[in-house]
C-alpha cells in the first residue's frame, strides 16, 4: 500500500500542530464557536446529538493491521470502545472529548492517518472498488489511480473551498462495486487497444434531496490526462456552481441545469486551455506511485479440494459463509474474503475495539496484513488462501464476525440516522436491527437471494436509500418517525434511483411492510430472477397492492 | 408553553441542560424550567453569557412536559439527547 513519505508527514505534524492550538485557543474561549466551527470542520470534527464526532479517513478503504489496531487503540482509548464503518469507506467514532481530539489525531498521524477530507466542501476521500489489487475482474488496480488523485486533491489551493462537498469514486474492475454513478465524479478504468487502458468519465451524480445518475462525459481518457481532464471539469463547476443555494450548488445540479452537452463543451475548452500546464503527473512520479501497490507474491497454494468439500458438507455455517462471504480472486488459488458486520443485535457497521484487532490478527495470518472497509459497512481480506478458508473461519468464529450474509438482505446499509446524527428526522439503527431480526433465519435470506437494502434517517441520504433495490427513508411525519419505501434502485453498473412506493409507514410496520415486498417477490419471481429484474417486469403495482390493499 | 435550555458542553460535548445556580448538567430532571416568555428570556440571557464565557456550545430553549413533576422531552430527539445514549444496544453492550 501506499507509504507516507517525509513530505507527508511533515505536512501532517505541522496540520496537526496547528489544530491542536485551535482547539487550545477555542476551549481558552479565545476563538467563538463561529470562528471554531470551520476549522475543526476542516479536521473531521462534527458537533453531533450526544457528542463530538470525529471521521476519520481511510483513504479508498485501504488499512493495514498497524491501522486497523490503532483505530482498535483509540475505540478504547478516547471513545467507548467502538467506531462505524461508515458508507464512504471511513470510520467515525461517536464519543470523543474536544480536549482529546490533538491527542487522537497524533495517534492517527503514527499510522500515517488523519481526518481531512472527510468534511467540508472540498474534494473528500476517494473511495474505490473494495476488492482493487485482487478482484477477478479487475482490468487495472484503481488504489493507484486514487492514491494520485488523493495527492492532487489535498490542499489544492483552488478546490479547498468549492460550492460543495465533492465525491470522487473509482473502479478498474468489470462490475462497478464502488457506486461510481452516485459520485459527483465517477471513474471507471476500460481496456484500451492492444492492452492498454484508460478512464471513463461520469459526471453529476448523486444522493440526497436530488438524486440523479451520473452521465458519461468522457468515453475514453488516455491515463497520463486525467488530472488535466479532472481539473477542467473542476474549475468549469467552481465558476459555475450556485454558492448562494446549499441545496442548488452540487455539480448535480449545474451539470443537469445547463445540460451535459453544454457542461462537455464547456470542460472540453477548458482542457484544451490548460493540458499543456503541467497539471498531469510525469510518467516517472506515476510509476513511483504505482510502485507501492505492487501485487503481492503469492505463493501457489493448492486447496485439497477433497478437505475443503468435506469442512463444507460438515458445517452448513461455513458452507453459507463461503457461498456468500469469499469472492474469486486474480489467483485461482486465493479468495477476497467479506467479514460481515451485520447481524443481530449489532447496530450495521460498529466495530468493537477488540474486534478490530481480531480481524488485524486474522489479515496478518491469512491475508498479508491488509484489509479493506467497504461503503456498505464491512471488512475485506483480500489475499486469503483457499486452503486457510477452513482455519480462518475458525478464527472469526471465536470473534463472532462469520455470518455468511454478505449482498443478502440483512447485510443493510444504514447511516447513524437520530440515535446519533444532528440532521436527522428518524432513526434508522432500530429500522435496521428490527429487519435483521424478522430475517435472521439463514435459510430465508438466502433463499430470498441478493438484495440491497439500504436505510437512511434523512434525506441526505448517508444510507444510500435511492440505490437500494429496497430503501427506507426516515421522514418527520408530525413529530413522529416515519419511514417511505422506495423499490428499484440499485448501485451497480445498472445503476438507478428507486422509485417511491406510496405513502409512508410508522416504525412499528416496517418490518411487516419489509416481508411483503418480500413475499410479493418471491411470488412473482420467475426462476433465479433477481429482485431487480421482477420489479422491472411486473411494475410497482403487485408491491402497492400488497402493501396498501389497492393498486393505484 | 414549559421549556428548558439545552446545549451541548464545549470540552466533550455531552448534552447539558441549564440547572439551578447557572449550572450546566447532565440531568434534565435537574433542569431549570421557564414558564413563560418572560422566565425563559432570562434563562436565554444566562445561557448566552454561558456560550460568551466558553462553557457551552449551541444552546437553544426545549420545550418539555412537565405532566410527571419534572421536566420530560416532548421530541424523539430530545428524548434520546436527555438519555445521553442511542436506543439501541450498542455493540459493547451486546455480547
Ligand atoms: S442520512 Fe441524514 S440522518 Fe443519516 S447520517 Fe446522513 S445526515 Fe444523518
Amino acid at each position: 500500500m501506499y507509504r507516507y513519505d517525509e513530505f507527508d508527514r511533515d505536512f501532517l505534524s505541522d496540520r496537526n500542530r496547528e489544530f491542536r492550538g485551535q482547539v487550545e485557543r477555542r476551549l481558552a474561549g479565545q476563538l467563538t464557536e463561529d470562528e471554531f466551527k470551520p476549522l475543526r470542520l476542516m479536521n473531521g470534527l462534527y458537533l453531533q446529538l450526544h457528542a463530538y464526532m470525529l471521521r476519520v479517513a481511510i483513504p479508498y478503504g485501504v488499512l493495514s493491521t498497524r491501522q486497523l489496531r490503532q483505530l482498535g487503540m483509540i475505540a478504547r482509548r478516547w471513545d467507548k470502545g467502538f467506531g462505524h464503518w461508515t458508507t464512504r469507506q471511513n470510520i467515525q467514532f461517536n464519543w470523543v472529548k474536544l480536549v482529546d481530539v490533538p491527542d487522537i489525531l497524533e495517534a492517527l498521524a503514527e499510522v500515517d492517518m488523519h481526518a481531512i477530507q472527510t468534511s467540508g466542501n472540498c474534494i473528500r476521500n476517494v473511495t474505490a472498488d473494495p476488492f482493487a489489487g485482487a478482484a477477478a475482474d479487475e482490468i487495472e488496480d484503481p488504489r493507484i489511480w486514487a492514491e494520485i488523485l488523493r495527492q492532487w486533491s489535498t490542499n489544492h489551493p483552488e478546490f479547498t473551498f468549492l460550492p460543495r462537498k465533492f465525491k470522487i469514486a473509482i473502479t478498474g474492475a468489470l462490475e462497478d462495486r464502488a457506486a461510481i454513478a452516485f459520485h459527483d465524479i465517477g471513474i471507471r478504468i476500460v481496456g484500451g487497444p492492444n492492452g492498454t487502458f484508460g478512464f471513463r468519465i461520469y459526471v453529476g451524480g448523486g444522493q440526497g434531496r436530488t438524486p440523479y445518475v451520473a452521465q458519461e462525459i468522457k468515453d475514453f481518457l488516455p491515463p497520463d490526462q486525467l488530472l488535466s481532464y479532472l481539473e477542467a471539469m473542476l474549475r468549469i463547476y467552481n465558476l459555475h456552481g450556485r454558492r448562494d443555494n446549499i441545496y442548488k450548488a452540487r455539480i448535480k445540479i449545474l451539470v443537469n441545469a445547463i445540460g451535459i452537452d453544454a457542461y462537455r463543451t464547456q470542460v472540453e475548452e477548458e482542457w484544451e486551455r490548460i493540458r499543456g500546464e503541467e497539471i498531469d503527473l510525469p510518467a516517472d512520479e506515476a510509476a513511483r506511485i504505482r510502485a507501492h501497490f505492487a501485487p503481492p507474491q503469492l505463493q501457489p497454494m493448492p486447496v485439497g479440494h477433497a478437505a475443503f468439500s468435506k469442512a463444507r458438507a460438515q458445517d452448513s455455517g461455513f458452507d453459507r459463509w463461503v457461498r456468500h462471504n469469499v469472492l474469486p480472486h486474480k489467483n485461482p488459488d486465493y479468495a477476497i474474503v467479506s467479514i460481515a458486520f451485520k447481524e443481530p443485535g449489532r447496530p450495521p457497521g460498529d466495530a468493537t475495539a477488540e474486534e478490530m484487532e481480531r480481524v488485524a490478527d486474522a489479515a496478518d495470518r491469512y491475508s498479508g496484513g491488509e484489509v479493506r472497509v467497504t461503503y456498505t459497512q464491512n471488512l475485506i481480506l483480500p489475499n486469503v488462501a483457499r486452503a486457510d478458508l477452513a482455519d480462518l473461519y475458525e478464527d472469526l468464529k471465536a470473534t463472532g464476525l462469520v455470518a455468511g450474509n454478505t449482498g443478502l438482505i440483512t447485510d443493510i446499509i444504514a447511516c447513524p440516522g437520530l440515535d446519533y446524527c444532528n440532521l436527522a428526522n428518524a432513526r434508522s439503527l432500530p429500522i435496521a436491527q428490527d429487519i435483521t431480526e424478522r430475517f435472521a433465519e439463514p435459510e430465508k435470506a438466502e433463499a430470498i437471494g441478493e438484495l440491497r437494502l439500504n436505510i437512511s434517517g434523512c434525506i441526505n441520504a448517508c444510507g444510500h436509500h435511492h440505490s437500494g433495490h429496497i430503501g427506507i427513508l426516515g421522514v418527520d411525519k408530525k413529530g413522529t418517525e416515519h419511514y417511505q419505501i422506495t423499490l428499484g434502485g440499485s448501485p451497480g453498473d445498472d445503476a438507478a434511483i428507486g422509485d417511491i412506493v406510496g405513502p409512508s409507514f410508522p416504525a412499528e410496520e416496517v418490518p411487516d411492510a419489509i416481508e411483503k415486498i418480500v413475499d410479493t417477490y418471491l411470488a412473482q419471481r420467475r426462476d433465479e430472477e433477481g429482485f431487480l429484474a421482477t420489479y422491472a417486469r411486473v411494475g410497482a403495482d403487485p408491491f402497492k397492492e400488497a402493501l396498501y390493499g389497492t393498486s393505484r | 408553553m414549559p421549556s428548558v435550555i439545552t446545549a451541548n458542553r464545549l470540552v466533550d460535548g455531552i448534552v447539558v441542560y441549564l440547572s439551578e445556580n447557572d449550572n450546566w448538567l447532565t440531568d434534565l430532571t435537574a433542569a431549570r424550567v421557564a414558564e413563560d416568555e418572560a422566565g425563559l428570556e432570562k434563562l436565554n440571557a444566562i445561557a448566552g453569557q454561558a456560550a460568551a464565557d466558553h462553557i457551552i456550545v449551541g444552546p437553544y430553549p426545549m420545550a418539555v412536559d412537565l405532566d410527571k413533576g419534572i421536566p420530560e422531552p416532548k421530541s424523539v430527539r430530545e428524548r434520546i439527547r436527555a438519555a445521553h445514549r442511542p436506543t439501541i444496544t450498542a455493540v459493547t453492550e451486546a455480547r
